[in-house]
């Protein structure tokens, strides 16, 4: 058994680890509401980018689609982007990602490459040997929407390039403080006319009227779509921030919980060693009395 | 009669109101947009959206987007916009020189890094110019040169 002052010294630590995670259960927990926020916030623009496109998209008589719209007969090749954290103690999060990705696109019908978001995902693919073509880490904690932009226009140009035919977007989405889940979701080519996306972005009004476009309908859509992508990616990196905290949150309170459990032992431990040491001390001393008196 | 304005961007909506006019800067140049107006989309060059509500005149910069106008609606979809009034003048100025000084310094056409400081540069311009043209609060407007 551990000396008495070794077990008082591992009692120190361990009180200090407690501590140092309720710290970070704390921090967590307010960047969840910052990020929760933030998502919230760019709402208003999907919503309303969304209403355009869908307003164009449904005009009668319209001919060709956008390539950006248009979904390709033969899929040559897929391109996924990966939405992780930079940093671990979160729990389960970022192998939740990585392995929700592995079961979707480990055995898909074309050669898959990888973007990805967040250093974690990146090392885990790299581990893998997965195809990471690009890899943007180090994301400022609240990032604004130009930070993120980048990852959209290089999705968009390599699906107009052909080194893409379709492109995929993994993150976590956040249900709650208790309930994150890994989630697909296509990014490219965008479907306007399927019916499921409508509902999620309120849509007013019947079948538009007629616009005047200035300048062109196809300059507008240039304009729209690649910024509606970009949007989706910052929309997922959010969502996956506020993942990522709140994993972060629950399992520094276990962590925390674990460390105070074990002070709790280490401390009757201590006080067993402290008693029978106690214990050998009397019997010394009666011992010695006892001797002195006898002899 | 009024006419709903809603100026959103990416991460937030810069302005919502029912206003008597809004004046745009469209593809095919400045246009003024009253109740009632036929429906239109046009994409949004750089520079000012103009506003008046009860009487009172606001001015937003935008940096390019899209806006849709319908008879009982304005919504403009902008890369980047704010009021005037939120510029903070000393950080456009130094966005400006430091932008300016790496254009001076040399940096190869058409690369990425071009074209976002040419894109700073374009968006610290407009900033200032906003708030020579517009601001009513010029007192501490740094001069030029």
């Amino acid at each position: 058994m551990a000396s008495a002052r070794e077990m008082r010294l591992r009692i120190r630590s361990v009180k200090n680890i407690s501590q140092v995670t309720r710290a970070l259960e704390a921090v967590s927990a307010s960047k969840v509401r910052k990020a929760v926020q933030a998502v919230t916030a760019t709402r208003a623009y999907a919503g309303k980018a969304w209403q355009v496109l869908t307003h164009i998209v449904k005009q009668p008589g319209r001919e060709s689609l956008h390539p950006l719209l248009s979904r390709r007969a033969e899929i040559k090749n897929t391109l996924v982007v990966v939405v992780t954290g930079d940093r671990g103690l979160a729990g389960a999060y970022n192998t939740n990602v990585i392995r929700f990705a592995a079961r979707r696109f480990d055995h898909y019908i074309a050669p898959v490459h990888f973007i990805a978001v967040g250093r974690k995902g990146r090392d885990l693919m790299i581990r893998r040997r997965k195809k990471v073509v690009a890899d943007f880490s180090n994301l400022p904690a609240a990032p604004s929407f130009m930070d993120v932009s980048a990852i959209g226009r290089m999705a968009v140009d390599e699906f107009l390039d052909g080194r893409a035919d379709e492109v995929y977007l993994v993150y976590t989405d956040f249900v709650n403080m208790v309930k994150q889940e890994a989630v697909v979701k296509r990014l490219l080519p965008l479907e306007v006319d399927g019916g499921e996306r409508v509902e999620e972005y309120e849509t007013h009004r019947g079948p538009a009227s007629a616009y005047i476009y200035e300048p062109g309908e196809r300059e507008i859509l240039d304009e729209i779509i690649p910024r509606f992508t970009a949007l989706q990616v910052y929309q997922a990196v959010l969502e996956s921030q506020a993942s990522e905290h709140a994993a972060r949150m629950v399992a520094m309170r276990n962590a925390t919980d674990s460390a105070l459990e074990l002070v709790e032992q280490l401390k009757l431990a201590y006080n067993k060693v402290r008693q029978q040491a106690i214990t050998n001390d009397i019997l010394d001393i009666v011992g010695g009395a006892n001797a002195l008196a006898q002899s | 009669m009024t006419i709903r304005c809603e100026i959103v961007s990416q991460d937030r909506t810069v302005f919502e109101g029912d206003v008597d006019i809004v004046v745009l800067p469209g593809a095919a140049g400045e246009m003024g947009v009253l109740p009632h107006h036929a429906p239109l989309l046009t994409t949004l060059q750089y520079g000012f959206i103009k506003i008046r509500q009860r009487g009172q005149e606001q001015v937003f910069t935008v940096a390019g987007g899209v806006a849709e106008v319908q008879p009982d609606l304005v919504t403009v979809l902008a890369d980047a916009a704010e009021n005037i009034e939120e510029i903070d003048i000393k950080r456009a100025e130094t966005a400006r020189k430091r932008a300016q000084e790496a254009l001076d310094r040399g940096v190869p056409a058409d690369t990425d890094a071009y074209l976002s400081i040419e894109a700073a540069l374009r968006r610290s311009n407009l900033r200032l110019d906003a708030v020579r043209r517009y601001r009513k609060t010029r007192a501490n407007l740094i001069p030029e040169g």
